[in-house]
């Protein structure tokens, strides 16, 4: 399987996707934003940070670089996409997953580990967990999940939350952490699964996210 | 040559937590009378257009595309003539 790990002017969690990747023997490799070909790549991840320094909103700059066009062919041609923090805003930002992530609903940035849910545990990124709640780490200003009450009527009736909040920390609407697209291959959280891979944090209750996805893309094949 | 001045605001129906924090720090600071307050954009830009019937349907056109997410804000602005060489302000 070979993964890309996009990187765009002010990721900062690039390394740490791209080592959790690599620890399970995933072939990932970085993928800079100026470039605009994903061929023969199985997935690709849009790691944490602040893109574009997030000038004007987060993600909002980050939708229009050379990278996207083929991130949103990938997504059409049912290869996996994942988001995690800012990469959950962008891939919002570029209508791949509905709705928006806002200022916390306290205003400020939150950094600790949270209870997550797991809410639709037949995901391509869940099937591996064998227990219903986890602890994540967060770390966001902007988490806030907004989308109108359709969208999220529609987000409960298909199934498509895949984590919620024990303890909502930033004012989600639904408690929503982690959502994916209709046909399941696009998905977006705010937690890091990928700070929560290596036994020396302290933590390893991302390692069944990577395993999930690594048992969906071998099924694949 | 035109300006566009733009003003970007929450939909009526949208939680503004810097607005309420701002609104919270007003009245710790003895503004006792403010019920409300609303924290938006605001942008300049200049630009060149045909006439202004074209000038408007350029500000419209980028300021859906990348200006706003639609979610959750809304907009409205004004167009003026200016010279080219007329600083923003």
């Amino acid at each position: 399987m070979r993964a890309a790990v996009i990187r765009f002017p002010g990721s900062n969690c690039d390394f740490d996707m791209l080592y959790a990747l690599q620890d399970f023997g995933i072939d990932a490799e970085i993928i800079s934003a100026d470039n605009n070909d994903l061929n023969g790549f199985d997935a690709v991840f849009l790691p944490g940070g602040f893109a574009y320094g997030d000038y004007l909103r987060t993600g909002a700059i980050a939708k229009f670089s050379p990278i996207m066009a083929a991130v949103i062919q990938a997504a059409n041609d049912g290869k996996l996409v994942v988001g995690v923090c800012n990469g959950f805003q962008i891939l919002t930002e570029a209508g791949l997953l509905p709705g928006q992530l806002q200022v916390n609903k306290v205003p400020g940035f939150i950094c600790e580990d949270v209870e997550l849910l797991i809410e639709n545990p037949n995901t391509a990124f869940t099937n591996a967990y064998e227990t219903e709640s986890i602890m994540i780490p967060i770390a966001h200003g902007e988490g806030n999940y907004y989308a109108d009450d359709a969208t999220l009527a529609q987000l409960e009736d298909n199934h498509q939350i895949v984590f919620r909040y024990a303890q909502n920390p930033n004012g989600s609407a639904h408690d929503i952490a982690g959502i994916m697209n209709e046909r399941g291959n696009v998905f977006g959280m705010m937690p890091h699964p990928e700070r929560a891979v290596d036994p020396v944090t302290g933590n390893v209750d991302g390692q069944p996210f990577f395993k999930s996805i690594l048992s969906e893309i071998i099924a694949g094949d | 040559m035109y300006l566009a001045k733009i003003y970007v605001t929450y939909k009526p129906s949208i939680l503004d937590p810097q607005g309420e924090v701002i609104k919270s720090a007003l009245t710790r600071l003895d503004y006792t009378g403010i019920s409300q307050v609303s924290q938006g954009k605001y942008f300049e830009v200049k630009l060149d257009a045909r006439d202004v019937e074209a000038a408007n349907a350029e500000v419209k056109s980028f300021t859906d595309s990348l200006l706003i997410n639609q979610n959750t804000e809304t907009y409205r602005f004004d167009l003026s003539i200016v010279n080219e060489d007329e600083a923003i302000l």
